[in-house]
């Protein structure tokens, strides 16, 4: 059997390892960061994307695996891998936790719910500064960036580390939204009502995608923390939990590489606007609204609707 | 009595404000009978189905399903107890392939290796298998009250409601879903709303006729159309 969407996935793979001995040092380096927010943009995409959940609180479970690393790190001497593990758990179980609560309400509400959850992470992290070390943020000594023997402050061991982590995300995601969970998933976005007429739980289903999502997001935090040695308050403000919904949207919201396209072509949006102009969100405002008008289902949604049965084979 | 009884509502009442749409109704459905509820537009029809099938909380009353209450149950658990319910306004999922509509009711009864074959066999008795990489959205408007039926079929539900299941079909589409519904029973219940009284007279073993929320006359087809009060209600109002 042939399976298209896994060639396309692999072949998006082998462009990416073929990256890491073509690029230079200053994009090498960008295309990690990007690898390493783009499994966040997956996680989000998860609860957006496939399950319809809009929720504007991501940050909380991005910072949890930020600081769910980085504390145990500097503060309790932990090495690299437990720290990692301990991020990955702090996001999740978190994310359930604010399921649990927020999943009561939908639409306007849930994103209202979900934000002021996460403006409360934000100022607890400002609150406990003695600890977070607040708006400064706790930096990471490069020794401490260690696992499993590698050292993630090394470039290209970080760029392998972080393809690594954004490969098993990938894969990950793509069985699981071509799997009958994610079908009920899809079913959830599509029609509640008529999804719950087939004997589904709304709530269990919902819940178990936001889970999920944070997993994916305590990943990505808890990775940050470790290979680029810092975590503070403005990366749990309300911008990182708009910016993941950006880079879906612009990738494609629903397909399992957009994301990873959303957020290149925005990092590289911004990185050239900089270069002319220090208005850069004025640039990002312009192509949002141009998204909307031309391209509502962001780039890889367009064109899986041209291809038509091919696109949909290709790219779920 | 018992053992031939699969559900069983007492007293049932939902209002809506000042409005008794469902007003302390009761209802018997045989095993394997095919029951079709009538009444004329507004009589409460469709909330009464609605409180059956768990969509609508009952104000005060009792449901009884193969002996058990599930009053209480929330609808996506008697869903699972067998309750199936097929919807008035066409609800498939438009962006989801005909196939993806399907395997969706067959795989949440814990179907999974054989998820393939039982959806394209569901997909086969509505004759919907030439359309299974279809987008449903795509399909025409008659192959969508199928799919809907599709869908209700692959749950394998012990009752199967529909509601008003052949409203815009052809009439050739209408004569290939009666000798759909002909072939559940007795091993299914049907409980249907509708308004064909072609359909009715033709499908139905017993009819329960309401009007102003409340049960008017319950009988076998001959029994009602002889029934004085319901000509005046409905059949009379028709003609």
């Amino acid at each position: 059997m042939r399976d298209r969407a896994l060639l396309s996935h692999l072949g998006l793979v082998a462009v990416l390892m073929a990256a890491h001995w073509m690029l230079p040092a200053y994009h090498h380096d960008a295309v990690a960061k990007v690898l390493v927010l783009s499994v966040y943009a997956m996680g989000y995409n998860i609860a957006f994307g496939y399950t319809g959940m809009l929720s504007l609180g991501h940050a909380l479970f991005f910072a949890a695996g930020l600081y769910g690393a980085a504390m145990p790190l500097t503060l309790w001497g932990w090495t690299g891998g437990p720290a990692l593990a301990a991020g990955l758990v702090a996001a999740t179980v978190l994310a359930a936790a604010v399921g649990l609560l927020a999943l009561r309400t939908r639409g306007v509400s849930f994103m209202i719910v979900t934000l002021m959850f996460a403006q409360a992470g934000y100022l607890t992290i400002l609150y406990l500064g003695r600890w977070t070390r607040g708006d400064e943020g706790i930096v990471i000594a490069q020794p401490l960036r260690r696992i499993m023997g590698l050292d993630l402050s090394d470039g290209a061991t970080r760029y392998l580390a972080a393809l690594l982590l954004f490969v098993l995300g990938l894969l990950a995601c793509l069985h699981l939204v071509r799997s009958p969970f994610g079908r009920v998933m899809v079913a959830m976005r599509e029609n509640e009502e008529r999804a719950r007429m087939l004997g589904y739980n709304p709530f269990t289903v919902k819940l178990a995608a936001l889970t999920l999502s944070g997993l994916y997001s305590g990943a990505a935090g808890a990775a940050y923390a470790l290979m680029f040695g810092y975590a503070g308050a403005s990366l749990a403000g309300v911008q990182y939990s708009i910016l993941p919904m950006l880079w879906v949207l612009l990738g494609g919201a629903g397909t399992v590489a957009g994301p990873f396209l959303g957020c290149l072509l925005m990092f590289y949006l911004i990185d050239y606007a900089s270069v002319i102009t220090s208005a850069t969100l004025l640039v990002v405002g312009v192509a949002l609204v141009a998204l909307v008008l031309f391209a509502p289902k962001g780039a890889l949604g367009a064109l899986r609707d041209r291809l038509g049965k091919e696109g949909r084979a290709w790219l779920p | 009595m018992a053992a031939v009884t699969l559900l069983e509502a007492r007293g049932l009442t939902r209002h809506f404000g000042g409005l008794k749409a469902v007003d302390g109704v009761d209802l018997d459905l045989a095993r394997g009978e095919i029951h079709a509820l009538i009444g004329p537009n507004g009589a409460g029809k469709t909330t009464f189905v609605s409180l059956l099938s768990g969509r609508t909380p009952a104000q005060s009353g009792t449901v009884r399903f193969e002996g058990r209450d599930i009053t209480r149950l929330p609808a996506h658990a008697r869903v699972r107890q067998g309750i199936a319910y097929t919807f008035q306004i066409t609800q498939v999922f438009a962006n989801l392939t005909t196939f993806d509509n399907v395997a969706l009711a067959v795989q949440g009864r814990g179907v999974s290796k054989r998820l393939v074959r039982e959806t394209s066999a569901a997909l086969e008795r509505v004759g919907l298998a030439d359309c299974a990489d279809e987008v449903a959205g795509t399909l025409s408007y008659g192959h969508q009250r199928l799919l809907e039926i599709a869908m209700g079929l692959a749950l394998n539900p012990r009752l199967l409601i529909l509601d008003e299941p052949t409203q815009g079909l052809a009439i050739g589409e209408i004569e290939n879903f009666k000798r759909l519904i002909e072939g559940l029973v007795p091993e299914r219940t049907v409980l249907l709303i509708e308004h064909n009284m072609d359909v009715v007279m033709d499908l139905a073993h017993r009819i329960t006729v309401l009007n102003f929320g409340q049960v008017l006359s319950t009988g076998t087809p001959e029994e009602i159309r002889a029934n004085a009060a319901v000509q005046a209600a409905y059949l009379g109002g028709q003609a």
